[in-house]
């Protein structure tokens, strides 16, 4: 299956209300990719004036969020879709949301970067670092086979957020033993820790925008299975 | 309930997931076409039809214009028979036995399979007369009995409140939505296995095709019923088994809500999501 899917009604109408909601959908994770590149270059760089800009642009985040639930509503009520676009509108509702949790949670970085900048945070962050790239490749990568509308990528980004999961379990490690260290810590450390969370948060919601995917494309609901189950079902060649 | 048999007390959640179609007794097959290929003169219109439609079940068929299938919802009570040209080769099989067996009486297989066509027929005579009709030619005359069936029958069509009143008016003189209901009485009324509906409320006004099809959920429960509609919507409505057919051929049949949600089909696909085929 290819993006040309969309374009293939007898209606002209209706494919372009669809191009409009993938567009707006594209659009929308685009903004929050930016979201979280500001935010973690706010947090490691301490620029507050980077970290106020996520905070305002989770507005545009959150309008284009409830636009696209309304087109979706209107078309299930206006058009009655079947089959793929049917279950095309279903993701499209729930990717949403997945992205809109996703800006949430830069801005709940960008809010940590500002209050580390108020105190003069001297906490290294070139793991953070890493694993912020991390889920951002995983990210883009949700968004781009949701552009293309293939699978092809969807197992090598859920094996990644295995990598996520693994490197936040680290960080964790060295903040648990640095506020055992020194209870002086412990405040400073807790909110370095919700910004390691909300980075390992952002993988799950990239994992979920793929579990989408895959009801969209195949028609299977593959949420709640082991990695190697959803591999196993995505190779299903329809 | 006590706070430990709270905590160690189980919820079975296996009804609340199981579907409807699982939640109910396993299908049984009532009508079962094999092989069939049906030929109008030269031309060929129905392709090697294989398909089952299970008892006390909703089966549609959906389809563009000219893709066979009304010709096949009537073969299942030989009314092709009617058309000179018709020939018909392969077997339908209702309750095991073959419709188009030389020993089977014609008159019998439709009283055991009732039709109603798109537009509403009733014949120029009471309501009372066009219920009673199927029994006065079986030779039941007993005032009772036909009293007793035409009560049945009416209510069994949703019809009995409407009419109960007017029982000896013309029923050319009731409305479009009344005729249809009235029409399914009259084929109910002999009591039948199988009701065949060619587009039953494609000529009827929304409300009166809501009431046709909340009719056709009720009658599920005695008859197994074929329905041919272009409406897909409606198939999704009141169908269990949805059949999709193309030029003369059976492309895909399945549970409704799969063929709807995720045909197996690209034909199908195009088709119900209003594609290029």
């Amino acid at each position: 299956m290819d993006n040309s899917i969309l374009g293939q009604h007898i209606s002209e109408r209706f494919n372009q209300e669809l191009e409009d909601i993938r567009n707006k959908v594209l659009m929308m994770g685009g903004l929050v990719e930016r979201q979280i590149q500001l935010a973690v270059e706010a947090y490691t760089t301490g620029n507050m004036e980077l970290a106020e800009q996520v905070i305002k642009q989770d507005n545009d985040v959150d309008a284009l969020e409830v636009a696209i639930d309304m087109e979706c509503t209107q078309i299930l009520a206006l058009r009655q879709p079947t089959a793929f676009d049917l279950r095309l509108l279903i993701a499209v509702i729930k990717i949403i949301h997945e992205i809109e949790r996703v800006g949430d949670k830069a801005e709940r970085i960008a809010e940590m970067a500002i209050k580390l900048a108020g105190i003069g945070s001297k906490i290294p962050h070139h793991e953070l670092e890493h694993m912020a790239d991390l889920v951002k490749v995983m990210l883009h990568d949700a968004l781009d086979a949701f552009a293309r509308m293939t699978l092809a990528n969807v197992p090598d980004i859920t094996l990644m957020d295995e990598k996520v999961d693994r490197e936040y379990d680290n960080i964790l490690r060295q903040l648990i033993t640095r506020m055992m260290e020194d209870p002086r810590n412990i405040t400073r450390t807790l909110d370095v820790l919700w910004t390691i969370r909300a980075l390992e948060r952002i993988g799950d919601h990239a994992c979920y925008i793929c579990e989408h995917l895959v009801y969209m494309i195949n028609g299977e609901d593959v949420r709640h299975l082991s990695h190697e189950e959803l591999e196993k079902r995505v190779n299903v060649v329809r | 309930m006590s706070a430990q048999q709270a905590r160690t007390h189980a919820i079975d959640m296996s009804s609340v997931l199981r579907g409807k179609e699982e939640s109910q007794h396993p299908n049984e097959t009532c009508i079962k076409v094999e092989n069939l290929n049906l030929f109008y003169g030269e031309k060929q219109a129905l392709y090697d039809i294989n398909m089952e439609m299970p008892k006390k079940k909703v089966t549609a068929y959906i389809g563009p214009s000219g893709c066979g299938k009304s010709t096949l919802l009537r073969c299942i009570n030989r009314m092709n028979d009617l058309v000179d040209s018709a020939k018909i080769d392969g077997k339908i099989l209702l309750d095991g036995e073959n419709i188009y067996d030389k020993s089977v009486n014609v008159a019998a297989l439709r009283r055991r399979v009732g039709m109603v066509f798109q537009k509403p027929n009733p014949f120029p005579k009471s309501i009372f007369e066009n219920v009673a009709y199927g029994l006065r030619i079986q030779g039941v005359n007993d005032k009772r009995v036909l009293e007793e069936t035409v009560e049945k029958a009416l209510t069994g069509a949703a019809l009995w409140d409407e009419m109960k009143d007017r029982l000896n008016d013309n029923a050319l003189g009731i409305s479009g939505g009344q005729q249809q209901r009235l029409v399914i009485a009259r084929a109910i009324a002999i009591e039948p296995e199988v009701l065949l509906l060619d587009e039953p409320a494609s000529a009827l006004d929304p409300i009166s095709t809501l009431k046709i099809e909340e009719l056709i959920n009720e009658l599920k429960k005695q008859y197994t019923i074929v329905i041919v509609t272009h409406n897909m919507q409606q198939a999704a409505r009141v169908s269990d088994y949805t059949a999709f057919m193309y030029m003369g051929e059976l492309i895909e049949i399945g549970t409704t809500s799969e063929l709807f949600t995720n045909p197996v089909k690209k034909q199908t696909e195009d088709y119900i999501t209003g594609r290029y085929g």
